[in-house]
């Protein structure tokens, strides 16, 4: 492949994910196309432009008003072909945006006008990434503030970082290096600026890079310094169902009655919902007494709570065992 | 004898010699007069406009962020995109050319609510007004699309007296879909059938459906942006209650349609084109009339395109792809119609025409760059990039402003009554095409490169394509300011335009140039089909002929 490097116009983005190839493939389908379409027409046009160019001042064309044939022809091909092109675009995309279950989860919080990662063994990092390569890796994003837009062109992928709500993002870089990271939706003054670099590393430099940036806590011991002391969430959330809250041990991912019949799937945005709006969904069998937190916890104290919780269905699944 | 000819000249009547104080002007009910106003206000906006495109292009050409702060960068750009999009792309066409000529291409005397047409050009100079006021004073730096909660919570800028503007203007859209509208249903000449109406005006008819369906939407979304910002109700932002997709959906649903009130009408201009230059029939007639009305409907339904990378459900996505994918048909059904007219055709290459021809080329790559987009693995890594501000330029000023260009070298001898230089005229067609193409084509590769838009910085790689970017603009500035010298030119020194200076037969031709207040000397009535050149249509070839030859 093209290395932009090497090139004094740069024509082609380095390629180091694991579907860019499959984006680099429809780009060439779709230039194809295009291609095609472009020659004809052109082409035709000149022709008739040329063979047809007036011959006497004010002598009329030949009186030719249609043909059903020729409507059909030229309705049905870029009909049939452009349906081509949803399919390998709804492909691609399909591949792009499910993440796989069994990603290494990264959390990332956008603000203005920063990228903020936190890694799940505690390392933080702004407007730096660092991740193995062949390894796949699920971002859990959110923003502090405005609507964002997580861009790796090198990874032929991008994401909004919606505040209020997770979106997700996942990739598998296949070759080691240093790749752009930009914001790609504007966010205000210094939206150029929000920009950084991943660098994909091979495992052995991965792990030597997490071991070298040791940090103090991760995001699930810091959730439950928040849940236990400083938030006090623990007073009511207590190990057993006796609790005025429901238990959280072993909650994540399980269906959940609630009191309107309705059943959901405790994801990260349920938790996070349920801590900034506990009054939206209540679960069955409780009193809705739980006042909200919201404008007292930040994205980052959101993330590690989460992840605490997340982090106490894995100690019950590990026990039952 | 030369006296006397001058003398009959001046004392023919026309619109422009119809009164010449200032207030025969502002308050006239001739919608030729409106149009000519129009004209005058869209050029001013149009150089404004320009203006601001001249400052991005220069700040792009160096890597860093070094001719603005990036502040004031943010704000060129969204200057920009404002002014051309809702002062200028949107009213352009409709205002000037739709104004002038509908009337006179179905044999009207005037538009159904002429009074409400002069309203319509007050509310865009109030709402223009607003919104220059609102830049002169510091300006808003939200970007055109007004995302929240940027708009609406966090920036420090006049978003709600811009948006006052927008939503003002509005209603001048919505006045004059609605006069559009009820002219072509109700004014049409004695044996004026739809069938016979020129594609010009069915275009604006498929136009004003849209702008008076879409408008008010965008209107609301204003109103809301306005309430959230002044008094805090939590309608977009989420640390209030709000939803900030669901302004993406309230204005996409709105500015989606727009870009079909650009496109439409500079569709309808190129269909007079092609055909009157080749002095043939348009190719399948009603394949085109029809594609505008399926471009109208199907347009609604596309919003969801503008976000596949918002967090919008894949279901939803995989609708709006496929719905994207169906509305590119009529398109192309337009482009090869045009394609086959000039086959067998008597095709002369005048300044409109070669308008007309490049409009086909950078529409066909605005058209098929869209299906790049429309594909919904493709958009995730093309979506706020270059490639984007390529696709829709191509499309925006590829497709409208070459359009408006070849129409109003095309009637201008009709609506002033003056010949301008054919010379100039091509050189300045020319440069344009040359000068776009060089603009935006490297933009699709600093797309595909991952720039993304709305950067006052880039990375240095990028630099290269970045300067042919420039240096492509500054021949496209040259390129559209040389019209503005040649056409002025000519209203004082130019040649006096005969009646049907290329023997063509529409029903504007048929009048005297400049057109008499009352478009007609009397009520013409209809016997042939539109673009007919044969010897059955009812045009006096011997008279036009002499009067030809005369010039």
């Amino acid at each position: 492949m093209i290395q932009q490097s090497n090139n004094w116009v740069p024509l082609f983005p380095e390629k180091a994910s694991s579907f860019a190839w499959q984006v680099d493939a429809l780009y060439f389908y779709l230039i194809a196309i295009s291609a095609f379409f472009t020659v004809i027409v052109v082409a035709a046009i000149f022709y008739f432009a040329i063979k047809y160019r007036e011959k006497e001042k004010f002598q009329n064309g030949a009186e030719i008003h249609g043909s059903l044939l020729l409507e059909t022809t030229w309705t049905a091909i870029p009909f049939l072909l452009s349906m081509t092109i949803f399919l390998g675009g709804a492909i691609v995309y399909y591949n792009q945006y499910r993440p796989p279950k069994d990603a290494m989860e990264i959390y990332v919080v956008g603000k203005q006008w920063m990228w903020k990662f936190q890694h799940p063994t505690g390392q933080r990092e702004i407007n730096e990434l660092h991740v193995p390569v062949n390894r796949r890796i699920k971002l859990i994003m959110t923003s502090e503030d405005v609507i964002h837009d997580l861009y790796v062109p090198a990874f032929r992928t991008k994401a909004d970082a919606v505040p209020g709500r997770y979106t997700t993002l996942w990739f598998e870089a296949t070759k080691p290096g240093k790749y752009h990271l930009y914001c790609a939706e504007y966010c205000g003054l210094n939206h150029s600026g929000m920009i950084g670099w991943v660098y994909v590393m091979e495992q052995k430099d991965y792990e030597n890079w997490l071991a070298g940036n040791v940090s103090s806590q991760t995001p699930a011991q810091a959730g439950r310094e928040l849940f236990e002391a400083k938030l006090g969430c623990a007073s009511c959330h207590q190990q057993t169902d006796q609790g005025r809250g429901p238990k959280l041990a072993g909650l994540f991912g399980k269906q959940v009655k609630l009191t309107n019949g309705q059943t959901v799937v405790a994801d990260e945005e349920y938790i996070r919902n349920s801590i900034l709006n506990p009054q939206g969904q209540i679960v069955e069998g409780y009193q809705p007494i739980m006042p909200t937190f919201k404008g007292q916890v930040t994205e980052e104290q959101l993330v590690a709570l989460v992840e605490y919780i997340k982090s106490l269905g894995n100690e019950t699944a590990s026990m039952s065992k | 004898m030369e006296k006397v000819e001058v003398r009959a000249e001046q004392t023919k009547p026309n619109y422009l010699n119809n009164g010449y104080s200032v207030w025969s002007w502002l308050f006239t009910k001739d919608h030729k007069r409106i149009a000519i106003m129009y004209l005058i206000s869209i050029s001013v906006i149009f150089l404004i406009g320009g203006i601001y495109a001249a400052g991005i292009r220069l700040e792009l050409l160096t890597p860093q962020s070094d001719l603005f702060e990036t502040g004031t960068y943010n704000k060129v750009f969204t200057h920009h995109g404002i002014i051309m999009v809702f002062l200028f792309l949107i009213p352009a066409i409709p205002a000037v050319l739709g104004n002038f000529l509908i009337p006179i291409m179905i044999g009207a005397r005037d538009l159904a609510f002429p009074r409400i047409n002069l309203l319509s050009l007050y509310i865009y100079w109030l709402g223009s007004a607003i919104i220059l006021w609102a830049l002169l004073q510091g300006g808003v730096d939200t970007g055109w699309t007004f995302y929240t909660p940027y708009s609406t919570t966090f920036s420090n800028t006049y978003v709600v007296a811009t948006g006052l503007g927008i939503f003002i203007n509005g209603f001048s859209s919505i006045l004059t879909g609605l006069n559009f509208i009820v002219t072509i249903h109700t004014m049409r000449a004695p044996g004026m059938t739809w069938f016979r109406l020129p594609l010009f005006v069915w275009a604006h008819y498929a136009t004003s459906l849209v702008m008076i369906l879409g408008t008010p939407v965008v209107a609301i979304t204003i109103l809301l942006v306005a309430l959230e910002r002044i008094a805090r109700i939590g309608i977009f932002d989420p640390t209030i209650g709000g939803d900030p997709i669901l302004f993406q959906h309230l204005f996409w649903f709105y500015s989606h349609p727009a870009v079909y009130i650009m496109i439409l009408p500079s569709m309808g201009v190129i269909s007079e084109l092609i055909s009157n230059f080749s002095r043939k029939r348009i190719f399948g007639y009603e394949f085109i009339a029809f594609s505008s009305i399926a471009i109208a409907v199907f347009g609604f339904l596309v919003w969801g395109h503008h976000m596949f990378v918002s967090g919008q459900s894949i279901y939803a996505g995989l609708v709006f792809s496929i719905l994207t994918m169906i509305v590119a048909v009529p398109s192309a059904i337009k482009v090869f119609n045009w394609t086959a007219t000039l086959y067998k055709g008597q095709v002369s290459y005048d300044t409109p025409m070669l308008y007309a021809l490049g409009f086909i080329g950078l529409f066909l790559i605005g058209g098929l760059t869209g299906l790049f987009l429309g594909a919904m693995g493709m958009n995730v890594h093309l979506t706020d990039t270059y490639f984007v501000v390529a696709h829709f330029h191509y499309v925006m000023v590829g497709g409208t402003v070459l359009g408006y260009l070849g129409g109003l070298h095309y009637w201008w001898p009709k609506m002033t009554g003056k010949l301008y230089s054919e010379f100039w005229g091509k050189i300045s067609a020319m440069l344009v095409f040359i000068g776009f193409n060089l603009t935006f084509f490297p933009q699709f590769i600093l797309g595909y490169m991952g720039m993304p838009r709305r950067y006052a910085a880039y990375p240095p790689e990028l630099q290269v394509l970045n300067i042919f970017s420039t240096a492509g603009a500054s021949v496209l500035g040259v390129g559209l300011l040389l019209p503005v010298i040649y056409l002025v030119h000519s209203l004082v020194w130019g040649k006096k335009a005969p009646d049907n200076p290329w023997l063509l037969p529409g029903l504007e031709w048929r009048t005297s140039s400049p057109p008499p207040t009352e478009n007609f000397e009397q009520t013409p009535v209809v016997t042939w089909e539109a673009y007919d050149f044969s010897d059955e249509n009812g045009l006096d070839v011997e008279k036009v002929k002499k009067e030809l030859a005369t010039v």
